[in-house]
């Protein structure tokens, strides 16, 4: 033990970490193990197991497709009025997902800002599929922003600046310079936000709904099914907390504290 | 591949011109924050002056993007990419200059050699010493084929026991190129460089070919890291040979001069002693001398001189005012100036 740990704080410590891993042991205890497998097989359980991983990997693929721009451009320009931009990107983090859900409906929703123009264009996005994506994209996005963003600083811009006296362009220096020096960041903010979209519920719930097969992803499925078959409810949770404690895993490998 | 350079940076007190001729090696000597980092930066694009212009081979590039200027910059920090191994390191400035894969991955094998570290073209940069990752950034440098090669101190992070070889590989490697060196180092002047500009607080306030700046320096900077001991002639028989006969007996480094080629003796004023006549000794060099002038030098004297067989070879000295007065040290004095062999490096030119 350090010398300078006063040793009471011994007690609050043991009691956060109790609090923080009792309820999942509380939640695994509770599973119904025999019924386990048909439980997370019904067909309902496998169209929103199917369906979290089909739109979780394509929001993390649209993270990465618009995050990683916009981290560099962060991270390697100034422009006024930067710093604002900033600290509103990341706000995603902190508002309450079911008022980015509001949002996203009022940008994009048949009355939102939007709506007329995709309207008139033959598109309508909420309560679809598209929506889960967008919603999923919407709360995942800034994760990988900051540990993108985080890693460009911390890698600077010396290289960059060498390669190009090298004589490279700059896309030649982006893609075979800055882009793996900055991989280990990025991959745990990829990682990071396919998990973040893995869990998404209330954006989702409120901008795509909860139509089975079509928007019901797993987190919404659990909520659906906790009062008429609090089993299924428990069995799909115990999938969600196995992902997340893979994706820990894999941050813990590949990030080393990027974020 | 002349360079013509103009920069004023009002933010960090810069306003300076430079000219390197085609082929010429100047060294950029001056103290920290002299602007002399600024100077490579602006050349290189990496910092847009308030004003000024740059010119690559009589082509105006001030406008221009550091990768379209033909300017290639070996910094104090090799900055290797740490997820390229060397060979792919050196391949990375071909590629960029369009050489296809192969071809690229064979040139960087002949540069690697070249500067000596053929044998660790698979090694990734972490498994590289100081010296070794140096030796691949300069061979780096030149798979770009830079028209204008910038080296910003690049010995100044490695082990002195590692300097003296890689100022070896420099020095063949911009035999024939245009460069600007930044320097600390008086003897990276001497050995490297054609002709010395000095920079103090943005300006240039002296210019000229090497030794004579080294030996005569006219600016602070210069005196305080110059005013060296020079002696320039061939090496023959453990001993620097000048045209006029003199013998300076000296302690080759690792850039040792052949038997008969071309040397320079270098010794710090402080290690001569001065005598009346005859030293007598034998492992002393004494070199008979007459004195021009005098002036203080801190708590010594520097005393200046001719080599009397040889009045384009100057030399000084520092003794202590009471050695001045008892020897009767006046301009006209002949005196014998005297320096250990083990005090006198010698290096090849």
């Amino acid at each position: 033990m350090s010398p300078g740990l006063p040793r009471w704080l011994v007690v609050p410590a043991v009691v956060a970490a109790a609090y923080l891993l009792l309820p999942l042991a509380a939640m695994v205890l509770r599973v119904d193990w025999p019924g386990f497998v048909g439980l997370v097989t019904s067909p309902s359980a496998r169209d929103a197991l199917w369906l979290s991983v089909r739109t979780s990997l394509a929001s993390t693929g649209l993270c990465v497709l618009l995050g990683v721009p916009l981290a560099a451009v962060l991270a390697r320009t100034r422009f006024p009025g930067q710093r604002l931009l900033r600290s509103l990107v990341l706000l995603p983090l902190v508002i309450p997902p079911v008022v980015g859900g509001i949002a996203l409906l009022y940008t994009f929703g048949r009355r939102g800002l939007l709506g007329g123009t995709l309207e008139a264009l033959g598109a309508e996005v909420a309560f679809t599929t598209v929506a889960v994506v967008m919603a999923q994209t919407f709360v995942a996005l800034p994760f990988l922003v900051v540990s993108t963003e985080g890693a460009l600083r911390t890698a600077g811009e010396r290289y960059e600046a060498v390669a190009a006296t090298l004589g490279a362009p700059p896309t030649m220096v982006f893609r075979r310079v800055t882009l793996p020096l900055v991989l280990p960041g990025l991959l745990s903010g990829t990682v990071l936000a396919f998990a973040r979209s893995l869990g998404e519920f209330g954006a989702t719930i409120t901008f795509a709904g909860s139509l089975q097969g079509t928007t019901a992803t797993l987190p919404i499925q659990v909520y659906l099914e906790r009062v008429a078959d609090p089993d299924a409810a428990v069995a799909l949770s115990l999938v969600l907390v196995v992902v997340a404690v893979v994706v820990i895993g894999l941050t813990w490998r590949t990030g080393r504290g990027a974020l | 591949m002349s360079l013509r350079l103009a920069a004023r940076l009002a933010d960090r007190g810069v306003d300076l011109t430079l000219d390197v001729a085609a082929g010429e090696t100047v060294a950029l000597l001056g103290p920290n924050g002299a602007g002399k980092s600024t100077a490579l930066a602006v050349t290189a694009g990496l910092l847009v002056p308030d004003e000024g212009y740059v010119e690559v081979a009589g082509r105006p590039v001030g406008r221009l993007l550091p990768h379209r200027r033909g300017v290639a910059l070996l910094a104090q920090d090799p900055l290797l990419f740490p997820h390229l191994t060397a060979r792919d390191n050196v391949a990375f400035a071909l590629r960029a200059h369009g050489v296809r894969r192969g071809p690229a991955r064979d040139r960087a094998h002949e540069l690697l050699e070249l500067v000596g570290v053929g044998d660790l073209a698979g090694r990734r940069p972490s498994a590289l010493s100081g010296g070794q990752a140096q030796r691949v950034a300069v061979a780096r440098a030149l798979a770009a084929d830079p028209d204008v090669l910038l080296l910003d101190e690049p010995m100044a992070a490695l082990d002195v026991a590692v300097t003296p070889a890689l100022r070896r590989t420099l020095r063949e490697v911009l035999a024939d190129r245009t460069a600007l060196l930044v320097t600390h180092d008086a003897l990276d002047a001497l050995l490297l460089a054609d002709r010395v500009v000095v920079v103090e607080a943005g300006r240039v306030v002296e210019e000229g070919p090497t030794a004579e700046v080294l030996t005569r320096p006219r600016s602070r900077f210069a005196a305080r890291i110059a005013g060296l001991d020079l002696v320039a002639g061939r090496w023959h028989d453990g001993a620097v040979e000048t045209p006029a006969g003199l013998r300076v007996q000296g302690l080759p480094g690792d850039d040792a001069p052949a038997e008969g080629g071309r040397a320079v003796a270098v010794f710090s004023p402080a290690a001569v002693s001065v005598f009346a006549g005859d030293p007598g000794g034998s492992p002393r060099n004494a070199l008979p001398v007459v004195v021009t002038d005098l002036e203080p030098y801190g708590d010594r004297v520097r005393v200046r001189g001719h080599v009397a067989a040889d009045p384009h070879t100057t030399l000084a000295a520092d003794v202590t005012p009471q050695a001045a007065a008892e020897l009767d040290l006046v301009p006209g004095a002949r005196v014998a100036f005297s320096v250990k062999a083990t005090e006198v490096g010698v290096h090849a030119r």
